[in-house]
């Protein structure tokens, strides 16, 4: 809050948090520190906008204020940006939350990848049947536009003109999902990497939240809200779906697969909360029916190269093998398709340059999305995403 | 017919012929997958707590209740006496079933009571009750520490963060569905 020492002349600004006679605590954004009044105030009340000027004697200032603002409601209002920021923290975690946004990007600048930024109003935001988008008003001219739900399409794009390594932090917006690790709108750490799979998609993704625990908490150990702490140094465990309805439902995934509501709801109820409870968990070999825009696996057709990473029971991120046969891909958009239809849900138009860029030709390549508002909740230990953002959606 | 979208904290439903309330309801979704209400219900009557997962769009039975409104007269040993202020009925209602509502109750308030089948579930107090502080700090102490309040007991035992700039004496009030600091009373 100030520099030099004792004696020396003093300026702070900031709010009075409490004033009695000749004494007033005043608030910046760096903490709290009392001003010995000459003259007395009696005129001002907790909440007003100061500046102290005076000198400063090692403890406190002495000095004047002089007003800069007062407010019109009673201080702290009940629902008022103070009490958001400042009275539950939240700004403490705004800073760590940027320091974690950067620790980010110097990983993937330190290994070789390009910062893209691609739209966010698309032709298509994405078929999965359980992903519901934004539409777009007022646009010029007929064509329809959503909300990207995840930047996916358009970074595959990039990879067909041969950009081998890209990644953006983008933001991102799903219809319907609020909750305590949802807000419709959130930012995606999304990376795709040619000439590699799967398994190098994992190992970034371990090493990457490593390096992110390690520039911004000193360490690898963390402590999510729920549950004892978890230390997220490599190597993750790796798990196969099979093996996680096994080991934790007591199923053969095979046998539940036909009813998918049941194969959900093991999942939700008997598997996700027990995943990653001491070290992070790669979720693998997901049922090719799930596989959406991932691969099939070379060795087992009915699974593909899809996985998931759980930490603390809180999936973190989706990451696959990434499907590069054109005929297959539109063959699955056209399945979303007809699966949206008889869901009843918007059926959105399947992405045709998308397709012509697999056409053209993509590389072998590998691609995650991980939802870097969950990392900083379970990297700062708080319940809810909606602790770790600048205004939650609520607060709007 | 109620469904999942329903499924917020204090919502009133249905199982098994019994009622219970929502304490907890979460949004889940795996993935990709489908969507679920992950909720913690309270049973009405017993207090017992369950889990139960919901998927999303599922269809739900409300439960009918009935409130009226009713004077809090006072407390004896671990139940609390109320009576109804229109037919002078008096009913106890127990600790357990009062829950935190117990730091709301001043004598004489007038509070909706709520009834199922003729039997007293729970209470619901003013939205805004003013109380008394009986305990707090002095406040700021000349750290830096970038605390901006503090805990303050209120005269019903009730600990609630406050500004730094309240002091024992001074009548608060409280947000009874949050219990939470709203701002100081003046006089």
């Amino acid at each position: 809050m100030l520099a030099g020492g004792a004696g020396n002349p003093a300026w702070v600004a900031g709010r009075v948090l409490q004033i009695a006679g000749e004494r007033a605590a005043i608030c910046d954004e760096t903490g709290t520190l009392w001003v010995e009044l000459d003259p007395p105030r009696p005129d001002l009340e907790p909440g007003a906008w100061v500046e102290a000027r005076g000198r400063w004697l090692g403890t406190h200032l002495q000095g004047t204020l002089g007003l800069l603002g007062l407010p019109r409601r009673p201080f702290p209002a009940p629902d008022g940006e103070w009490r958001s920021l400042r009275e539950s923290g939240r700004l403490q975690r705004l800073r760590a939350r940027a320091r974690m946004l950067a620790a980010v990007r110097a990983f993937f600048d330190d290994e070789g990848f390009l910062e893209v930024e691609t739209p966010t109003m698309v032709p298509s935001p994405g078929l999965d049947p359980h992903l519901d988008a934004y539409r777009v008003e007022g646009l010029e001219g007929a064509d329809a536009r959503w909300l990207i739900t995840s930047p996916e399409y358009q970074m595959k794009r990039l990879l067909a003109g041969g950009a081998e390594r890209i990644y953006q932090t983008a933001r991102c917006f799903r219809r319907g999902e609020r909750g305590p690790l949802h807000e419709p709108e959130f930012t995606m750490v999304e990376w795709y990497r040619a000439f590699a799979g799967v398994d190098d998609v994992m190992r970034d993704t371990e090493t990457l939240v490593a390096h992110v625990a390690r520039a911004t908490l000193g360490g690898t150990t963390i402590a999510p809200a729920h549950g004892a702490s978890v230390d997220v140094a490599p190597p993750w465990e790796r798990l196969t779906v099979r093996d996680a309805f096994r080991r934790y439902a007591g199923v053969e995934m095979d046998a539940v697969l036909p009813d998918e509501e049941r194969f959900f709801r093991l999942l939700v109820e008997a598997i996700e909360p027990r995943l990653g409870r001491e070290r992070p968990v790669f979720l693998t070999h997901w049922p090719i029916t799930m596989a959406s825009l991932a691969r099939s696996s070379p060795e087992d057709p009915s699974v593909c190269e899809r996985f998931e990473a759980y930490v603390a029971g809180v999936e973190l991120c989706n990451g696959f093998g990434e499907l590069v046969d054109p005929d297959e891909q539109r063959l699955r958009l056209e399945r979303d398709q007809r699966a949206r239809e008889a869901m009843g849900k918007p059926v959105y138009p399947i992405d045709e340059r998308f397709v012509a860029s697999l056409e053209e030709g993509i590389p072998p390549s590998g691609g995650n999305a991980l939802g870097f508002d969950r990392l900083v909740m379970l990297l700062l230990g708080t319940e809810r995403v909606q602790d770790v953002v600048a205004l939650p959606y609520a607060r709007l | 017919m109620a469904d999942t979208s329903d499924l917020k904290k204090g919502f009133k439903m249905l199982i098994d012929k019994q009622p219970y309330q929502v304490v907890e309801s979460q949004f889940v979704k795996p993935g990709k997958g489908q969507a679920f209400f992950r909720t913690k219900l309270k049973n009405m009557i017993t207090g017992a707590v369950i889990d139960r997962t919901y998927k999303s769009g599922e269809k739900l039975e409300k439960a009918d209740t009935e409130e009226r409104t009713m004077q809090y007269l006072y407390a004896e040993g671990d139940s609390y006496v109320f009576m109804d202020t229109q037919s002078y009925d008096q009913l106890r209602i127990s600790a357990e079933q009062l829950g935190d509502n117990v730091h709301y109750l001043l004598d004489n308030m007038e509070v909706d009571v709520m009834l199922f089948e003729g039997r007293p579930i729970g209470v619901t107090p003013p939205t805004f009750v003013v109380l008394e502080v009986t305990q707090t700090d002095p406040g700021f102490k000349g750290d830096t520490s970038g605390n901006t309040t503090k805990p303050a007991t209120l005269s019903t035992g009730l600990v609630v963060n406050v500004p730094l700039f309240v002091n024992v004496g001074d009548k608060l009030k409280i947000d009874t569905r949050t219990g939470q600091y709203v701002e100081r009373v003046k006089g």
